[in-house]
């Protein structure tokens, strides 16, 4: 079957708040299939990038193009952003993985059930599955919500900070999940703070700072010139800035 | 001793009538009062409550105390007083609690103001307070309405109400649900109100919505036994706010609320999911 060889697609892209950009003119294509991160200091507009590519957040000016429809991205936000007093099992959190398919109505069949003790196993937690999800440790958690990005089965994959705060066991075992959905061809984008891993792992890296400042191959792009510039990003905004011309004909 | 439960709902029609509205409030409200304290809304409920009144008291100037009017004018006050605050909240700095607070006082000292216009204080005392004890077949019949409306949306909207509350943005990321699923429910919380609002008044009909709820949650952790136990309890403080207001001579709708208070505090300090006792003497701990 052919493939199309672009996943995402960035059109002079600027995403941001208000009128501040924090990703500000971004531009070029990641490719079907690609394993990338995208790392930048904090405040550099990483998370803000992923918002702008599952459609949560609209682009100020230019276009995110995406192969599919954005509900064939799977997208795991940063774990702050969930309610973890909400009164609900680690079987319910992962089989929310099926909306795609189940939608509003559908009934979850013999055959989802063994797909959902298949993603609970692969993220070791077969024994959790009537825990409450307020009982769980931060690991716990995050390989609850691997095992419903499992389940959701999608082309594309966002990761904003998969492994903060968690221990270097399950790193190394969600990170055998993200070697694994490289090999079945799935586009990964992950936004990381460990360069180490980035260099060990992803082939593609995007480096930004609110601007784009590399992307292409992880060595090249986190050498240390590059790291330098990015570094040196102004994180508060110039309260004296000038209407952006950069788009204008 | 079973004359003392049986007789006065045997006896006297205006009781059945009574049981009839405190059972449709509990079955709607109830449900609705659970995904408000889940959504972390509870007070959303109250300031909703508040927000009614000035519809409800320009339909008593235009038509008396005439039910349609009454209830068309809660519920317009409710959805637009609901959209306002949505929409302060969402184009301006001002997050929704504050907006709504500003929107709700500035309706309570309206619609009393309205009220005041017109009648009498009777008058004002039967709009704040209700008047469960004269139920007619129309505000029943609403009532009714109201809950079989409310037990089916909220059975079509299960899943995306609880994805919104516990992973909005995952919500968002898989389906465009949210947002309409937001206003449906807040269309909910209004109409329950209103039905609220006949029988126990605008300043007490958010207790049979939030006081059910918030013992529940001390009794089970999971949502569906949350919204049964809600309803039952919402029911049995009906019945025993009703006796009470029977054999004692008390005002009916304060005695509902004031029973379902009790269970509250009862929940509070025995129920099995964090109630006080609980916490203090836990039992020895587990090997693993």
């Amino acid at each position: 079957m052919h493939k199309p060889s672009t996943a995402i697609r960035f059109d002079e892209v600027t995403l941001g708040y208000g009128r501040r950009p924090a990703v500000h003119h971004l531009h070029g294509e990641i490719p079907s299939g690609s394993l990338i991160a995208v790392v930048g200091p904090n405040g550099a507009g990483k998370s803000t990038l992923l918002k702008g590519i599952v459609g949560t957040l609209k682009p100020l000016e230019g276009r995110i193009r995406l192969d599919g429809p954005s509900s064939e991205i799977a997208y795991l936000p940063q774990a702050a952003e969930i309610d973890r007093s909400f009164p609900l099992s680690v079987y319910d959190l992962v089989a929310m993985g099926l909306w795609s398919r189940s939608g509003l109505f559908g009934g979850i069949s013999a055959k989802d059930r063994t797909r959902i003790e298949e993603a609970l196993s692969a993220v070791g937690l077969i024994g959790f599955e009537r825990r409450p999800i307020s009982t769980l440790s931060g690991g716990q958690m995050q390989r609850a919500l691997f095992a419903r990005l499992l389940l959701q089965n999608a082309p594309v994959i966002l990761l904003d900070e998969p492994f903060t705060a968690i221990d270097a066991k399950t790193t190394a075992d969600l990170l055998d999940l993200v070697r694994r959905w490289h090999t079945e061809a799935r586009t990964v984008v992950a936004v990381l703070h460990d360069l180490d891993m980035v260099k060990r792992v992803f082939p593609k890296t995007l480096l930004i700072a609110r601007e784009p400042v590399a992307w292409g191959e992880t060595l090249d792009v986190l050498s240390a010139d590059n790291l330098l510039k990015a570094r040196r990003m102004v994180e508060a905004h110039d309260p004296h800035a000038h209407v952006c011309q950069r788009g204008a004909a | 001793m079973l004359d003392l439960f049986l007789t006065p709902f045997s006896e006297f029609e205006f009781m059945q009538r009574a049981l009839v509205g405190v059972i449709a409030i509990a079955l709607g409200g109830g449900p609705v009062g659970v995904f408000l304290m889940l959504r972390r809304m509870s007070l959303t409920g109250d300031a909703m409550a508040h927000a009614i009144l000035p519809g409800a008291a320009v339909g008593y100037l235009l038509a008396g105390l005439s039910l349609p009017a009454m209830t068309f004018g809660g519920l317009a006050a409710g959805v637009i007083v609901a959209m306002a605050a949505g929409l302060v909240s969402r184009f301006t700095a001002l997050k929704e609690d504050a907006s709504l607070a500003a929107f709700y006082l500035l309706s309570l000292a309206l619609g009393v103001t309205i009220v005041s216009l017109r009648g009498s204080n009777v008058d004002l005392l039967h709009v704040l307070f209700g008047t469960v004890l004269a139920l007619d077949d129309n505000t029943m019949l609403l009532l009714a309405s109201i809950s079989t409306l409310t037990v089916l949306a909220l059975a079509v909207l299960y899943r995306p109400l609880v994805l919104e509350c516990v992973d909005p943005i995952f919500l968002r990321s898989v389906s465009g649900a949210g947002t309409p699923t937001h206003l449906i429910f807040l269309g909910l919380v209004v109409m329950n109100l209103v039905g609220g609002f006949h029988a126990l008044g605008t300043l007490l009909a958010v207790g049979m919505m939030m006081l059910p709820a918030t013992a529940a949650r001390f009794w089970t952790s999971d949502i569906t036994m949350m919204m049964i136990v809600s309803i039952i309890i919402g029911i049995v403080s009906g019945i025993a706010g009703l006796l009470l207001s029977f054999h004692l001579e008390l005002p009916a709708g304060p005695a509902i609320i004031l029973s379902a208070g009790i269970v509250y505090v009862a929940s509070l300090l025995i129920g099995r999911e964090g109630g006080v006792l609980w916490l203090a003497w836990p039992g020895k701990h587990l090997e693993a």
